[in-house]
């Protein structure tokens, strides 16, 4: 502890790697697919051309796309093996405390939350996930649905007009591009408030990569859940040491370039839907 | 019936007999003999108008006349011959009894309507052609003989006589001008009977005047009249004027008498015996100078003898010299006139817009030298003329790049011609890979008779521009002339689109170029908005927009010069077609990928339900999102900031206390 400070894990390796990865596409996606969407920006043509030519744009949002795929599909085998690895069965990891799934607390702690903003009640004591973490989470589910199987059909139009009508392609790609403004532009302010923005963690909070909080600041954070830690006795499996300050530096430059990449996205959008919309 | 015969025979000759005298003896009249009894007597006295006359026949040369086995009573029909000796009052002989037709003809011409008049200087038949003893036309002793035509005529017509001095000729001095003429000096130096005397112009009988439709020398028959001997000559003349041309529109044509003077008759205007030796003896001083401006009149005839011209005497170009002038050059008023010759091209040239602004004495305008040169003229299929293909880019450069006198004065779009054609495909082939079937300047714009575009006659006229990109492209225009923008097909009365529209003018590219298929949508645009737009909305169009050149263009899809509505079944978009159209770039397209919407909008719910439906579920969704995540947002900041300020509080309690614990634990 090198300033004798204790920390929690929130993230194992696997999941931060697999955020790291989803950024990274993320990101590529939105600047080629937007580029598109928008092409008839300034911003657009002067994005095309920094990956390439629209060519090699396109590559780049494909091979994007089959590592969101691959990132997506990591993480269902993963949750596939933390049900048999530590909770034996469906119902013990979606019913239990550390389920992605909504449940009363859930709707409890929104409706103690709007209190609170209102000035009627005390900050609610949140748990491992917080509504809106979940909320975040099951916003990839339905993004992977809908973007990726438009996605595909306007990748292969001729396999897929197989089946279905030509003119279902158009409504594809309006789905898909409406749709990935919506992913773009939730992530990039919703998502940036709630995780940096708000002034609690202003500017950044990097532990999506490092996977560690202060055990003071979760206490604080996560009241419900430190206590329930405490309570099982299980919290020492939890406590880890800090990273070395080099590679925190490291953690933080890629998070200051995807938030920037991210805000810079947020204004071209609104240039693009406001001054140059046709 | 051999009166007729004998009449037909011998057309030209007609007879009148005007002396007849009472026959002595009376019971010899059955016979010519009865005639002659009395007449053969050459002191035969008889009255005529009061006139005492010889009326003496000498029978041997009458029965040698063309006349000769005709009784003498076939003429003077007036005469019984049962009784003899006849009265003296006997009428004239009626030629036209026998010659009708000629008479006829007589009739309607000068001489005969001055008779008619009671003129007594009209000519009778006997004036030309004598009586008693008129022999064959040929036979050279023959009044009417060619040779002694002029003089004949010249009887009258010649100065000083009553007919000339008393009668309106307009012509003066003729006999004297014929007989110096090329067709006097042939009749009467030479003894050519075959030379053209009065009668071959004139004709015989219906004499009639130049202003008479009719006649022989009206402009309109002139050149009928001149052939009849000069057959070839319209072959012969065909360079200066187009031999169909000068008979059927002998109004706007010069006639040959324009050039030909009537009587004066030479070769040409320009002198003859004019050598380009003697232009030399002053010309081929090289220090000859002009006394007006200096300028260098040195003429160095190696040049001349090397170019187009060589074959071509000096005084044909420079006419107006006078050989009988010690400097025969002294009479020349005007400048060289290449049309003389060249007269097609001259009429081309004096109705472009440079030989317009010649007409106006403008300086800027080009003659034919400043392309052709002067005495070094030399053919188009000379590499060193600067008219070779390869060279006119250069040669119209001298006044039209930019900064030129032609290019300063031009107000167009059409800017920087010459480098734009340089880097264009034509200017390209012909300058990078020298293919002198090229398209130059000259190509497009004529070489002799160019105008601006907005004039209907202009070779770049929006409706002769595809013929003249024709003339090259032929199976580009075939194909054009059966599309919807060919004024063939389309009947709509709206602008239609020409070559130059999508292909642009100096600056014309191949079309496989990247500028050329991203700008044609453009192109297309200008005339189809609507459309166009709507393309830009969908994949094809977007995908163009960022500079990407295989996406499917305009007339990828549409045809380019074939382009037809897509209700024509031979359309690239028809239903049977449009399968195959779409797998030119998605090979295993079906009819269902083909059911893909190019030129959606989703802003149209009449026409694209589905889209329009679509578009406003997703903005909906987005919208409702927002708003939601927006609220919780704006609601969760001032007490986020609170919490913050609480968080910094207890962290630094606990930090205070366990600095405590360590301080104590010490």
């Amino acid at each position: 502890m090198a300033n004798g400070k204790k920390y929690f894990l929130r993230f194992n390796r696997l999941n931060r790697t697999l955020h790291v990865l989803m950024i990274i596409s993320f990101l590529t996606l939105s600047l080629t697919g937007l580029s598109l969407k928008f092409s008839y920006t300034g911003w657009a043509k002067f994005l095309s051309r920094v990956f390439g030519g629209f060519e090699s744009a396109g590559y780049f949002h494909r091979s994007a796309a089959v590592i969101m795929m691959i990132v997506f599909a990591t993480h269902i085998i993963y949750l596939f093996r933390l049900k048999r690895n530590e909770f034996g069965s469906w119902k013990a990891m979606l019913i239990g405390d550390h389920s992605m799934l909504f449940n009363k607390k859930d709707l409890k702690d929104f409706i103690a939350s709007l209190k609170w903003f209102l000035g009627l009640g005390e900050r609610p004591e949140y748990g491992r996930w917080t509504y809106w973490e979940k909320f975040d989470y099951f916003a990839v589910f339905w993004g992977m649905f809908v973007i990726g199987s438009s996605g595909l059909m306007l990748w292969f139009p001729e396999f897929f007009t197989r089946f279905i009508p030509g003119w279902f392609i158009n409504v594809a790609t309006i789905i898909h591009s409406d749709e990935a403004l919506l992913a773009t532009g939730f992530i990039f302010t919703v998502h940036f408030f709630n995780t940096h923005l708000r002034p609690e963690k202003f500017p950044m909070d990097i532990v999506i990569f490092s996977g560690r909080v202060p055990l003071e600041e979760y206490k604080l954070d996560r009241p419900a859940e430190y206590k329930k830690l405490v309570e099982s006795g299980e919290l020492e499996k939890y406590l880890v040491d800090e990273y070395p300050p080099i590679v925190i530096r490291a953690m933080k430059i890629f998070g200051w370039a995807a938030l920037l990449t991210g805000f810079s996205i947020i204004l071209w959008i609104i240039y693009a839907m406001l001054f140059a919309y046709r | 019936m051999i009166s007729k015969r004998i009449t037909n025979k011998f057309s030209t000759a007609a007879l009148l007999l005007l002396f007849v005298l009472a026959s002595p003896f009376p019971l010899n009249a059955q016979s010519n003999e009865d005639c002659f009894m009395c007449h053969e007597d050459n002191q035969l006295k008889g009255k005529r108008n009061g006139r005492t006359i010889s009326v003496y026949v000498i029978e041997k040369k009458f029965n040698k006349s063309v006349h000769g086995d005709l009784e003498c009573v076939d003429c003077h029909s007036d005469i019984d011959p049962e009784d003899l000796p006849h009265p003296d009052d006997v009428e004239q002989v009626d030629c036209g009894i026998c010659h009708d037709d000629v008479q006829e003809l007589y009739n309607q011409g000068l001489h005969g309507q001055a008779f008619a008049r009671g003129d007594p200087l009209a000519p009778l038949c006997k004036t030309c052609h004598g009586y008693h003893y008129i022999i064959p036309v040929k036979n050279i002793n023959s009044a009417v003989a060619p040779l002694k035509i002029p003089f004949l005529c010249g009887k009258c017509h010649r100065e000083g006589t009553k007919v000339q001095l008393q009668r309106h000729i307009p012509k003066d001095k003729i006999l004297e001008n014929y007989s110096q003429s090329i067709h006097g000096e042939g009749l009467l130096k030479k003894g050519l009977v075959v030379s053209a005397t009065c009668v071959s112009c004139h004709s015989s009988h219906r004499i009639l005047p130049h202003t008479d439709k009719r006649s022989t020398i009206a402009r309109n028959n002139i050149a009928a009249t001149c052939s009849k001997c000069h057959a070839e000559i319209e072959a012969v003349h065909r360079k200066i004027i187009r031999g169909e041309l000068w008979e059927k529109e002998a109004n706007v044509l010069p006639a040959c008498v324009d050039c030909h003077q009537p009587h004066k008759i030479r070769k040409a205007f320009y002198e003859q015996g004019m050598a380009d030796n003697d232009c030399l003896r002053c010309h081929g001083n090289k220090n000859l100078t002009a006394k007006t401006d200096g300028r260098s009149l040195f003429v160095d005839y190696t040049v001349i003898k090397d170019s187009k011209h060589q074959n071509i005497a000096c005084s044909q170009c420079h006419s107006e010299v006078n050989a009988s002038k010690t400097r025969p050059c002294v009479t020349i008023t005007k400048k060289v006139d290449c049309s003389a010759c060249h007269s097609e091209i001259g009429e081309q040239y004096a109705t472009s817009i440079h030989g317009t602004l010649f007409a106006k004495n403008d300086p800027n305008a080009p003659t034919c030298k400043e392309c052709h040169g002067t005495h070094g003229v030399l053919g188009r299929e000379n590499p060193d003329s600067p008219i070779f293909t390869t060279n006119i880019p250069n040669l119209c450069a001298k006044c039209h790049r930019k900064g030129e006198k032609a290019a300063r004065r031009y107000t167009g779009p059409e800017v920087n011609i010459i480098a734009h054609y340089t880097q264009s495909i034509h200017g390209k082939g012909l300058l990078k890979s020298g293919l002198t079937v090229t398209a130059t300047c000259t190509d497009c714009h004529t070489a002799h008779h160019e105008l601006p575009h907005d004039n209907p006659e202009s070779s770049i006229n929006p409706k002769n521009i595809a013929q003249t990109c024709g003339s090259c492209h032929h199976g580009i225009e075939e194909q054009f002339q059966k599309s919807i923008h060919s004024p063939l097909v389309s009947k709509a009365g709206k602008k239609l689109p020409v070559c130059n529209d999508c292909h642009s003018a100096h600056t014309i590219r191949r079309a496989d170029n990247k500028g050329f298929r991203l700008e044609i949508m453009q192109q297309c645009g200008n005339c189809h908005p609507r459309i166009a737009k709507t393309y830009f909305d969908t994949y094809h169009g977007k995908v163009s927009q960022l500079g990407y050149v295989k996406t499917a263009k305009c007339y990828d899809c549409h045809g380019a010069h074939d382009i037809l509505p897509v209700d024509d079944p031979r359309s690239h978009l028809s239903r049977e077609n449009v399968i195959k159209t779409c797998q030119k770039c998605h090979p295993s397209a079906t009819r269902q990928f083909a059911g893909y919407f190019t030129h959606a909008t989703h802003h149209d719910p009449d026409k694209y339900p589905y889209l329009y439906w679509t578009f406003w579920g997703m903005t909906g969704l987005l919208l409702f999102t927002f708003i939601l995540a927006g609220m919780h947002t704006i609601l969760w900041l001032p007490r986020s900031i609170q919490w913050r300020r609480q968080l910094k509080k207890i962290m630094n309690e606990n930090s205070d206390e366990q600095k405590d614990k360590k301080d104590k634990s010490v």
